[in-house]
């Protein structure tokens, strides 16, 4: 028995020492940070000189500011055109490639080449497709007849460039996960439905869409919690503009914190953010447990 | 992660038979129609950008849209890698990507081989805590992880109580260390772990075998690939960020393949032609990579999916 014992805290010891490493790092660039933004949200930290702690008035402060609020209109407007466009083309693109036939491989790999594209070089091709005079998608318009926009700086346009943009680099990806559900729902629902001679919409809309309802619900939490956090795109893109239609909160907290190095203001900005998205992540998070759980 | 929870594809080309109904030929022609134009439309930025690449200025400049050149030119990619150093950006994604996925792959299934199969009081209570972590979003820790990389001690010219000099900011370091051992890494490797048989574990302790060996020489091994789905990841992800390499690195000479694109097309606005060689460049490596692994792409993206 004693060696037992021995032996099991021998391999305790290793484990421990196996986790040490991954445990430290994430004490110093995670357990310290989040405390830290905490903390510095109650103070006026700048770097360089001050450090006082001056209780609620960023909190107060952060109240009055038109232009944070702003941005998460901006946010909210992006989120809710798309999220569910991005839900619908991911998902008719999975339904029509969930198919055996020849080629369908290949279409599956054209449709998911754009997500391997950086933000940044997706934004910077798309400056020039947007280009207003010699921009493909203004000279496509020619074609038809119609004087394209001059689509990023125009603040009609600007934020659906953005849009545009994203849905191109993102539906990919998520077509993959609707792939995967389409292929988990049990085939012996459409025989029996066949044999009731469903229709094929019936068979949609009463055993598809219920099926994937999981896979939607995560797909479109986890698109809200991207557009929440915003920045690449819009940095590069449109650069916040035109007229602040395009920034984002984590733009204004880049901006805040390390141009004008209010980091203690643009704590309380990001703390804001993040109980926004800790709403969102509670809610994915339950979904996952709910399926299966984990620990 | 099962293998059936992945998309597959058998294409089994069947024999045109005699007699197949002219409206189910119809409806495949439909098929390949709309397959294909869709193909087209996510394509067209990158035949788009390629175009411009090659194309003279005056071809660039001009309406309607000249959809091939005959007057190939070499000259936007000389005149990208000129104006900016790209060449040195290249390298520094790399060299930064690179070390990403070697420390994360070793760190992540050290961690992820302790929480899925040794006994240790402190495993479910740790590992709960990692997850829960993966939940904070990275702006909260943005602007803390800086304040921690400047005051690291010793680092960058701090004394032992971390003030005095810039600490880790401005160095490679500073990108690298917060990323070492990614939560997303320990989670995925875990997992994998747990689906590997114990026995193998029982019979190499009675031989003899010391717990790193076994972890190095009979578990990592059957691992291969979900390492590789974790190294493409992970690899992907250092290579495409970009708001904290520029957050932490002031040094133009350290700047990133993302970093320096992005100052290129703010700086030269009107050299869209240099502007799309530099873009596809910092694409390119992704595209090998995927088109080389294509397998553990998809994989790793029915993972994420399934599993949040």
């Amino acid at each position: 028995m004693a060696s037992v014992n021995k032996l099991g805290q021998h391999q305790a010891r290793m484990a421990y020492l196996f986790i040490t490493p991954t445990m430290l790092l994430f004490a110093v660039f995670m357990v310290i940070p989040v405390v830290m933004a905490l903390y510095l949200s109650f103070t006026n930290y700048d770097v360089l000189s001050s450090h006082d702690w001056v209780g609620l008035d960023n909190y107060r402060r952060l109240a009055g500011d038109a232009l944070l609020w702003q941005t998460f209109l901006n946010v909210m407007y992006y989120a809710v055109v798309f999220v569910p466009l991005n839900l619908l083309i991911s998902l008719l693109l999975a339904m029509l490639l969930n198919k055996r036939k020849v080629g369908v491989k290949l279409f599956r790999t054209f449709y998911y080449l754009p997500t391997l594209t950086s933000a940044v070089a997706a934004a910077t091709v798309w400056i020039w497709m947007l280009h207003p005079e010699y921009g493909l998608i203004n000279g496509l318009l020619a074609y038809l007849g119609i004087t394209g926009p001059a689509w990023v700086s125009q603040t009609e346009t600007a934020m659906l460039s953005i849009i545009v943009m994203t849905l191109w680099q993102s539906v990919g990806s998520n077509m993959i996960i609707y792939l995967a559900g389409l292929q988990g729902v049990p085939e012996h629902l459409y025989e029996s439905a066949r044999l009731d001679g469903a229709s094929r919409f019936a068979c949609f809309r009463y055993i598809t869409w219920p099926q994937l309802r999981p896979t939607t619900f995560l797909v479109s939490v986890m698109a809200i919690i991207g557009a929440l956090q915003l920045f690449d795109q819009a940095f590069v893109l449109t650069q916040g503009g035109p007229a602040n239609v395009t920034k984002t909160p984590v733009y204004l907290i880049y901006q805040q914190g390390f141009n004008q190095l209010q980091m203690g203001y643009a704590s309380a900005q990001a703390f804001v953010l993040a109980m926004a998205i800790l709403v969102f992540s509670i809610i994915s998070m339950r979904i996952t447990k709910a399926e299966e759980p984990i620990v | 992660m099962t293998a059936d929870s992945v998309p597959q594809t058998k294409s089994n080309p069947q024999p045109e038979r005699l007699g197949v109904p002219m409206r189910k030929r119809g409806l495949n022609i439909i098929f390949y129609v709309i397959c294909s134009v869709i193909a087209v439309v996510m394509f067209l930025p990158f035949y788009w950008s390629v175009l411009t690449s090659f194309k003279p200025d005056n071809e660039m400049f001009s309406m309607p849209i000249k959809w091939i050149t005959t007057n190939i030119t070499f000259e936007h990619y000389y005149n990208a890698f000129t104006t900016v150093p790209f060449g040195l950006y290249f390298w520094n994604s790399f060299v930064l990507a690179t070390a990403g996925v070697l420390l994360n792959l070793f760190f992540g299934s050290l961690s992820g081989y302790a929480f899925a199969k040794l006994n240790f009081r402190m495993n479910k209570p740790f590992f709960r805590i990692l997850l829960i972590s993966m939940m904070v979003p990275g702006i909260v820790t943005m602007i803390p992880s800086v304040y921690v990389l400047r005051h690291i001690p010793f680092a960058g010219g701090n004394d032992l109580f971390g003030s005095g000099g810039y600490g880790l900011m401005n160095s490679f370091w500073g990108i690298i260390l917060p990323g070492a051992s990614g939560t997303f890494a320990v989670f995925f490797m875990r997992q994998f772990f747990l689906t590997l048989p114990s026995d193998m574990m029982e019979t190499a302790r009675i031989e003899g075998c010391g717990e790193f060996r076994i972890f190095w020489r009979i578990y990592l091994p059957l691992t291969k690939p979900a390492l590789a789905t974790l190294a493409i990841f992970t690899f992907q992800a250092g290579w495409n960020s970009f708001l904290w390499p520029m957050i932490v690195l002031n040094d133009p000479a350290k700047a990133t393949i993302q970093m320096g694109l992005q100052a290129f097309s703010y700086n030269y606005q009107t050299d869209y032609g240099p502007m799309m060689a530099g873009a596809l460049v910092a694409i390119l490596p992704i595209l090998v990579l995927f088109l080389m692994l294509q397998r553990y792409f998809i994989q790793g993206i029915a993972f994420s999916g399934i599993k949040g």
